[in-house]
């Protein structure tokens, strides 16, 4: 099944053996989510130093893509200033795995790969909100993650 | 008709969908009936039939629609006594599926009947419609929800409900008759008597077992019994609760407006009789018409002969699985104790990886927790892979099914 648009032997590899897999001692962001109809479930870890995504680990269970996309986005996002956060789009994460066709073909699957995005931006908005109370600075990330799929 | 595996795969020509092709031009093979079945020409025939010639609203109208339509709906009340050897088909309460089936009982007969310290038992392998509404009854009434659990091989650990049964304060015992996970099929009758007993009320949740047995509830004795109509090839919507008389006559209504009412005045209103008490508002007319066709269609092939039948596929596919490395599979070994649902899981792969590789090999299986989390939390996964037989199913599918996961060891390089 070579050509295989989904299931790509980077997909395979990172599915294998995840990047940032693991939990992260004291971290300052903690956020869980999960799809409930398929059973993805993880949990982001974030450290946050002078407006730097220090750290970033992940953990839990999924899919294959769930699984890629989010060692990809964390190794994407590992050492990014937060403002490179609020504008980080879906699209560059899909592009980095070849995975841009799911948001036409497959409205169930994109729910896998974007999960790990959606906790990304609902911690990051939590961050600013309940940390430091300063829910301006998160802009509209709260939006954008109920609204990524 | 004779019960051989050809007579069914003749029963094919009658499923338009089932000639489909799907994603690159492969045969569809349907092997997700568990979550629906598919339906034949005689349903969806009798449906366009009843829009085009008879569409009406019943119960009131004096004029010839009107009464060719209520005579029709009432018709297939009368047939789904019959063809449950229920005595008198006011018992037979119409609603959209077996989830609002239960949520009336939880709603109408629990509200009324349920108190603080009171308990609900319901068991492990139940599907989320037979926990949340017990949840939200219990919340509110600050009473208690336990769980009879299940043992290694899937099924009931039974000794449960007798230490359950001694507080004395248990008020309904609610089970499915098969699990739509592992297939188990509940000792309903050891359950119904030990409950009779002990005077406590007894649900069962029968939408994996009516579809795919022969089922006498006078014979069983339970107090209500609810199924859907959409998983034994009638149209989605429509779903029936049966209770005995003496209960539904003491109940409260569900929902309140036209047709549950006998008068009603400005501030005080008198319930209709049964069923109507339970079935406001305009029902579901065109498609409990259909259910009919399906519940005709089902008597025809004989509920026995399909039950063979499915143990015919099961049997056969659990034999073929068992020799396939690296699969887990769920529930008892024995196929006699089981409905046609088998659950796996194969190697590490996520089911929802094996889902999508084999539906491209026009496989329609389905991967999840199949609405039932309490019992993936035991099993220990995040999901399963659940295939799931009727009566069009083939051993020459069960084939496809198992070269299928070839392809999923060959992508995932297993």
């Amino acid at each position: 099944m070579s050509g295989d648009p989904i299931y790509t032997e980077m997909i395979i590899e990172y599915s294998r053996n995840p990047s940032n897999y693991g939990k992260l001692e004291n971290p300052q962001i903690v956020r869980h989510d999960s799809n409930p109809l398929c059973g993805d479930s993880i949990d982001l870890y974030l450290n946050i130093n002078d407006n730097k995504i220090s750290d970033i680990k992940f953990d839990g269970k999924g899919c294959a893509i769930c699984m890629a996309c989010s060692s990809v986005l964390t190794e994407m996002i590992k050492g990014k200033d937060l403002s490179d956060v609020k504008k980080f789009q879906k699209d560059e994460l899909l592009a980095e795995l070849g995975l841009e066709h799911l948001i036409k073909t497959s409205p169930v699957r994109i729910k896998c790969a974007l999960l790990s995005l959606k906790a990304l931006k609902y911690g990051v908005y939590s961050y600013f909100a309940e940390k430091m109370n300063d829910p301006d600075s998160a802009g509209n990330l709260k939006e954008e993650a109920s609204n990524l799929y | 008709m004779q019960s051989t595996s050809e007579t069914f795969e003749e029963l094919r020509k009658d499923f338009p969908v089932l000639n489909r092709r799907v994603r690159d031009d492969k045969k569809l093979v349907y092997l997700d009936n568990a979550a629906t079945t598919q339906k034949p020409n005689q349903v969806i025939d009798a449906i366009s039939d009843y829009y085009q010639n008879h569409n009406s609203n019943i119960h009131r109208a004096v004029h010839a629609l009107a009464e060719e339509s209520t005579e029709a709906f009432e018709a297939t009340r009368d047939k789904i006594a019959k063809f449950l050897n229920v005595k008198d088909s006011r018992e037979i309460i119409f609603v959209r599926g077996t989830t609002e089936g239960i949520n009336l009982v939880a709603y109408a007969w629990g509200r009324d009947n349920v108190k603080e310290g009171d308990i609900i038992v319901t068991t492990e392998y139940e599907h989320h419609s037979n926990i949340v509404p017990w949840q939200l009854l219990t919340q509110e009434k600050k009473a208690q929800l336990k769980y009879i659990d299940i043992d290694d091989n899937g099924e009931l650990i039974i000794e449960q409900l007798d230490d359950y049964l001694k507080t004395g304060k248990v008020k309904l015992v609610t089970f499915s008759h098969v699990s739509n996970v592992l297939g188990t099929i509940s000792p309903a009758k050891e359950i119904i008597s030990k409950c009779r007993s002990a005077g406590v009320k007894v649900l069962i949740d029968g939408a994996q077992s009516v579809p795919h047995m022969k089922i006498d509830l006078t014979d069983l004795d339970s107090d209500f019994y609810v199924f859907s109509g959409h998983k034994m090839l009638g149209p989605t919507g429509v779903g029936v609760l049966w209770a005995k008389k003496e209960i539904l006559e003491k109940m409260s209504p569900f929902l309140g407006g036209g047709d549950m009412i006998r008068e009603v005045h400005k501030y005080e209103t008198t319930w209709n009789d049964l069923p109507y008490k339970f079935e406001a508002g305009t029902p579901n007319i065109a498609d409990v018409i259909g259910f009919a066709k399906a519940i005709e269609y089902l008597e025809k092939i004989g509920m026995d002969n399909i039950r063979n039948h499915e143990l015919e596929l099961t049997k056969y596919a659990l034999e073929k699985m068992k020799k396939i490395s690296g699969i887990t599979l769920y529930g008892t070994k024995e196929p006699e104790k089981r409905g046609g649902v088998i659950s796996f899981n194969f190697n590490d792969v996520h089911p929802h990886d094996v889902g999508t590789i084999i539906d491209k090999e026009g496989v329609a299986i389905r991967s999840g927790h199949h609405c039932a989390q309490v019992l993936m939390e035991k099993l220990n996964v995040p999901a399963t892979n659940r295939a799931s037989f009727y009566i069009y199913n083939t051993k020459e599918e069960i084939d496809v099914l198992i070269s299928s996961l070839q392809h999923v060891a060959k992508v995932f390089k297993l």
